[in-house]
C-alpha cells in the first residue's frame, strides 16, 4: 500500500446517530456542480431520494442487555473495488492519484450493473438524471485551494458534532487516520467480500467506572460517620473533623 | 433482486436465437459428416437465420429499456477486458451479423470449397461461416451466464451452473423453434431437430432441479457480525435511517407473497420443462406439428417464469443493511 488512499475512519463509540454527516452531505453534494441528488416526492407521503451517507441503527444484545450501534455508511472506497471493473463503459473508475472511486456521469448508461457488485449497497441511482451516483469523499473541495486548509475536508467530517469521523490517507503510517486505526484497533466490514474497503471503522470501547468503599466514605474520618459533628461550646477548642462550626 | 422486464425479455429472446443459430449448424454438420448425398436447401438455413435474427434483434431493443442513457449504449463496449456485460454487448452485434452472413451465403447458395480433408470432405465458405458462427453463439451463452455467475455477493447466482441454465435453456428453446421450421418447411433436419429440442428440454429440466435443490441448502446469504462489525451473536436492525424508500431498498427486494413465489416455481416446472419435454418428444415421435409448434409459446411463458424467479430469489448481500425500516 504504497499510493495515496484518502478514507474516512469512523469511531462508532463516539457516534451518537444525530444525522448531522447525512443532511451535511445532502446539502453539499445536491449544491454542487455535477447537479442535484434528486428527490421524488420529498415532503409527501412516498419520499424517494439519493443520499451518499446513511445512519442506520443496530441493537445487539436482549433487553436489559443491549447496547445501540449507530452505523454511518457511505462508499469504502474499496482498494479492491468490485464495482470498477464489471461497469462496460468505464464510467465507474478509481482515481489513481488518491484512491477515490468515482462515477463520471457523462459516461454512465444507468444499466446498475456497478451497484449489483457492491455488497455495501453504497451506490444509488438517481432515476431523474438517469446515472448512478455515489460518495465522492467531496473531491470537488478536498482540493479547493479557496478554502482554508482546515476546511477541506469531507462535508459530513466537518459536520459531525461529536468528531466521530476523521478523513485523511490511510496508506501514509503517520497519518492520523492510520494512527487512529492503529491504535483502536480499526476494522473494516465486510473483509471476508475480500474488497479491501479504505474506510475503516473504531469499535465499541466499553468504558467502566469502578467506585470502591473507601471512595464513598472518607477514609480518614475518625468518628467513623458523616454529617453533623457535636458543635462545641464557644469556651471550648473547635477541632477539624471532630467538631461542626 | 427485482426483475426488470426487459432483462427477462432480453435474455430469454436472445437464448432462443442463440440456440436456433446453434441448431442450424449443427444440423448442416449433421450431414457433412453424414454420406453427403442429402441435405437440406439454402432457403431452410436462410429462413432460420432470419427468424433467429428477428429474435437476436428483438433482444436488442429490449435490452435499450434496461438503459436510462441508450444513447451512450456504444461506450458499453469498451471495457470488454474486464466487464462481462461489455463482452455480451460487443458479442451480441457480432453474432446478428455472422447470422445474417451465414443466412446470405446459404440464400444465395455462394459455396466455394475452402479445404478439402482426406477423407475427401469439404469444407465450404457457408460451413466455415457456421462454425464461426455457433462458436460465437456458444460463446454469447456464456457471457450472458457470466454476467451474473459473477457477481460473488449474490450467492444463488454465483454458481457454473448459472452458466450451464442460461445455455441449456437457450438451446432447449432454440433447438424447438428450429424443428418448427424445419417442419413448417418439411426439411429433413425435422427429427434431428426436435429429438435433440425433448433432449435440451429434458437436460435443462434436470439442471433447473438440482439448482433448484442448490440455493434451498445455501448457507445464510450475509451475517451480521461482519456487516457492522460488532461480534455479538444476537444483532438486530432498529432503523435503517429513512422512513421512505431508497434505490437499495427497490432494487434488490421483490415484494411478492411466498404464495406467488410458490406458484411461480410450480408454473416455471410445468411450463417451462414438463409440458414442452412432453410436447416436444411427442412432436418428435409422432411427426405430429401441432405439437411442437404448442410447445414453443408454452416453453417462452415458462422460462420467463424463470427468468423471473431467477431474480426474485436472488438474494443480495447489501439486504443485510435494509431489514427494518424504523
Amino acid at each position: 500500500m504504497s499510493r495515496k488512499q484518502l478514507a474516512l475512519v469512523i469511531d462508532l463509540n463516539i457516534c451518537v446517530g444525530c444525522h448531522a454527516c447525512v443532511t451535511s452531505c445532502k446539502e453539499w453534494n445536491t449544491s454542487g456542480w455535477a447537479g442535484p441528488l434528486s428527490d421524488t416526492d420529498p415532503y409527501g407521503a412516498d419520499p424517494l431520494g439519493v443520499f451518499f451517507n446513511r445512519v442506520q441503527t443496530f441493537e445487539a444484545g436482549e433487553f436489559p442487555h443491549t447496547e445501540t450501534i449507530h452505523f454511518p455508511k457511505s462508499c469504502l472506497h474499496c482498494e479492491e473495488p468490485p464495482c470498477v471493473p464489471v461497469c462496460p463503459t468505464g464510467a465507474s473508475f478509481k482515481r489513481e492519484e488518491d484512491g477515490i472511486v468515482l462515477v463520471d456521469y457523462d459516461k454512465c448508461i444507468g444499466c446498475k450493473y456497478c451497484s449489483w457488485n457492491c455488497p455495501y449497497g453504497v451506490r444509488e441511482f438517481d432515476t431523474k438524471q438517469g446515472v448512478m451516483k455515489k460518495c465522492t469523499l467531496c473531491a470537488d473541495r478536498i482540493y479547493d485551494e479557496t478554502l482554508p486548509e482546515d476546511r477541506r475536508k469531507p462535508a459530513c467530517v466537518l459536520a459531525c458534532p461529536a468528531g466521530a469521523r476523521s478523513f485523511g490517507d490511510i496508506s501514509n503510517p503517520t497519518s492520523e487516520v492510520s494512527q487512529a486505526i492503529r491504535d483502536n484497533a480499526g476494522f473494516q466490514i465486510m473483509p471476508e467480500m475480500g474488497t479491501q474497503p479504505a474506510n475503516h471503522y473504531l469499535p465499541r470501547r466499553k468504558t467502566k467506572l469502578v467506585i470502591h468503599d473507601d471512595e464513598l466514605m472518607r477514609a480518614d474520618n475518625p468518628l467513623l460517620k458523616e454529617g453533623e459533628l457535636p458543635r462545641p461550646q464557644l469556651s471550648e477548642p473547635f477541632l477539624d473533623d471532630v467538631t461542626s462550626w | 433482486m427485482k426483475p426488470a422486464f426487459s432483462v427477462l425479455f432480453l435474455t430469454t429472446l436472445i437464448g432462443m436465437g442463440q440456440g436456433l443459430l446453434i441448431a442450424l449448424v449443427a444440423g448442416q454438420f449433421y450431414f457433412v459428416i453424414g454420406s453427403g448425398l442429402e441435405h437440406d436447401s439454402g432457403d431452410f438455413y436462410a429462413k432460420g437465420s432470419a427468424v433467429a435474427l428477428v429474435l437476436l434483434g428483438l433482444g436488442l431493443v429490449a435490452s435499450f429499456f434496461h438503459l436510462s442513457h441508450p444513447e451512450r449504449g456504444m461506450r458499453s463496449i469498451m471495457r470488454w477486458r474486464t466487464s462481462w456485460l461489455s463482452r455480451e454487448v460487443l458479442l451480441l452485434p457480432a453474432c446478428m451479423g455472422l447470422a445474417a452472413l451465414y443466412g446470405l451465403i446459404h440464400w444465395f447458395d455462394i459455396t466455394p470449397v475452402l479445404i478439402t480433408f482426406g477423407n475427401q470432405k469439404n469444407l465450404d465458405l457457408s460451413m466455415a461461416v457456421g462454425f464461426l458462427l455457433a462458436g460465437t453463439s456458444a460463446f454469447l451463452f456464456i457471457t450472458t451466464g457470466m454476467i451474473y455467475a459473477c457477481i460473488r455477493f449474490i450467492k444463488e447466482w454465483a454458481t457454473p451452473w448459472t452458466v450451464v441454465n442460461y445455455t441449456l435453456m437457450g438451446l432447449s428453446s432454440g433447438f424447438a423453434v428450429a424443428a418448427i421450421i424445419a417442419a413448417i418447411e418439411n426439411a429433413l433436419l425435422r427429427d434431428f431437430l426436435a429429438g435433440w429440442a425433448a433432449l435440451f428440454t429434458l437436460m435443462s429440466f434436470a439442471a433447473k432441479g438440482f439448482t433448484l435443490w442448490r440455493n434451498k441448502h445455501l448457507p445464510a446469504p450475509f451475517s451480521m457480525k461482519s456487516a457492522i462489525g460488532v461480534h455479538h451473536g444476537h444483532i438486530r436492525q432498529l432503523s435503517q435511517g429513512f422512513m421512505g424508500r431508497s434505490f437499495n431498498t427497490m432494487e434488490f427486494f421483490t415484494h411478492v407473497s411466498p404464495e406467488i413465489l410458490h406458484w411461480m416455481t410450480a408454473l416455471m416446472l410445468v411450463f417451462g420443462f414438463a409440458a414442452p419435454s412432453a410436447l416436444l418428444l411427442a412432436g418428435w415421435a409422432d411427426r405430429y406439428l401441432p405439437a411442437l409448434i404448442a410447445a414453443l409459446p408454452i416453453q417462452y411463458l415458462g422460462l420467463l417464469a424463470e427468468r423471473w424467479l431467477f431474480f426474485a430469489q436472488g438474494r443480495h448481500v447489501q439486504n443485510v443493511y435494509y431489514q427494518r425500516m424504523s
